[in-house]
């Protein structure tokens, strides 16, 4: 089974997110920040990553970063999922190596989407 | 709503759009057919329809057509026809119109515009390679008001969510207040009219690739059978056709041959699988499946 890490300040979000991603047969782990992220990571590397954008401690785009600066850190499909929707925040999201980019808020079907698209599902349907 | 009222807006749909609507479906009526009696200043979806059979007004009509024709869809809806028009049809295809360099597909039923929006990208995405050839992307649906919309281009942030990859949305959208507009670039590439699947298709001319998805469901066997065979009177013969991922020709039309492997594909019957030297898709029996080239793999469909 594939894990995903969500990493989400909102306690709310969170449990959606796990909602669905246990929909989809991933074992999901949580963080709350960037750095929680970071530690996680460090010790065990997931398969996915879900990623929020403003986050206290540190922020989604700086845990990116530092993620993809780490040995196995290429790894992970990053997907972020974030109330940020202009271009220039998806622009410099997929320029420090994320694999797609969600604009909040989400549903079953977007996340199964773009999970297929970067090929961390099998389109099953 | 009433049986008898039901009864009416049945047989109305039937006869204008070969819609069927079943006793299950009726709660759509009701969600569909209120909008628009407010819009046509009814308090009631019931007034409207006491009008409807005391005077029947055209504009009406067509407005209750349109209400109960417009389906969902998304960019890349399902995925895999997308798959297997990059890197089965369109290898294919590329080799049999050689000679001519042109292309037609028709997006039959195109809703507000996500399919044939999706075949212009990947054609975009292939430019260079495509440098030359002529595509002609013709998409008809029966709803003014949804051609309007996909002329439009005009997608919510859910819509661009759905199906469509952020390198495309970065490539060939612009962003606009809460909306996202696709480019010019795109939009140029597609030709939409008005079409009603049950008027002669002649007017069309004729095509290589027909998508045609997820409209058959709503039509009765009947109406299924003659709008498969007009179909198969416009499609070339070594064209190609796509259904949706619940429809079938089997029982229904021995003008065409689901291709075995690609489910949704399919070729005219009577094709014949291999012509001199040139491949020709896949056999009927589907012994022989075509071997796409490597270089039509790539990009949206990549499995990293």
């Amino acid at each position: 089974m594939k894990t995903c890490l969500v990493v989400d300040d909102s306690r709310v979000v969170r449990k959606v997110a796990r909602r669905i991603l246990e929909e989809l047969r991933f074992n999901c782990e949580e963080a709350e920040d960037g750095q929680q992220a970071y530690e996680y990571c460090a010790k065990s590397m997931p398969e996915a990553i879900l990623l929020d954008w403003n986050m206290p401690v540190m922020s989604g785009i700086e845990f990116l970063e530092k993620l993809r600066q780490m040995p196995t850190g290429g790894e992970p499909k990053v997907v972020f999922c974030t109330t940020e929707n202009d271009m220039s925040h998806i622009q410099r999201a997929i320029m420090a190596g994320a694999n797609e980019y969600i604009m909040k808020p989400f549903d079953t079907d977007i996340i199964r989407s773009k999970f297929i698209q970067i090929g961390l599902i099998e389109d099953t349907e | 709503m009433k049986i008898s009222d039901f009864e009416l807006f049945k047989s109305l749909l039937y006869e204008r759009s070969g819609l069927v609507v079943t006793p299950d479906k009726s709660y759509l009526l009701d969600s569909r057919l209120t909008p628009i009696a407010k819009k046509w200043g009814y308090p009631t979806l019931e007034s409207m329809t006491l009008q409807l059979r005391a005077l029947p007004d055209e504009k009406l009509i067509k407005d209750i057509v349109e209400a109960m024709t417009t389906n969902e869809t998304s960019f890349f809806r399902d995925t895999k026809p997308f798959q297997i028009f990059q890197d089965t049809i369109l290898p294919v295809m590329l080799e049999k119109r050689k000679a001519r360099k042109t292309i037609r597909i028709w997006c039959a039923a195109c809703s507000s515009g996500q399919e044939p929006y999706s075949l212009a990208m990947i054609l975009k995405e292939k430019e260079a390679q495509l440098k030359g050839w002529r595509f002609e992307i013709v998409a008809t649906d029966i709803s003014d008001d949804i051609l309007d919309q996909a002329k439009r281009a005009s997608y919510s942030q859910f819509e661009v969510q759905r199906g469509l990859p952020i390198q495309y949305l970065m490539k060939y959208f612009m962003q606009l207040g809460e909306a996202w507009q696709l480019k010019d670039e795109i939009r140029n590439m597609v030709r939409f009219s008005n079409f009603n699947l049950l008027d002669g298709m002649s007017r069309l001319g004729s095509f290589d690739i027909v998508f045609c998805r997820n409209v058959l469901i709503y039509f009765d066997e009947k109406t299924k059978a003659t709008i498969l065979e007009k179909i198969a009177g416009q499609l070339e013969n070594d064209g190609f056709l796509l259904l949706g991922g619940a429809e079938t020709v089997l029982g229904i039309t021995n003008k065409f041959v689901p291709n075995p492997e690609k489910r949704g594909l399919y070729i005219k019957a009577g094709t014949p699988a291999v012509t001199g030297s040139t491949t020709t898709g896949f056999s009927p029996a589907g012994t022989t499946p075509a071997k796409t080239t490597s270089s039509f793999s790539s990009g949206l469909f990549k499995r990293t």
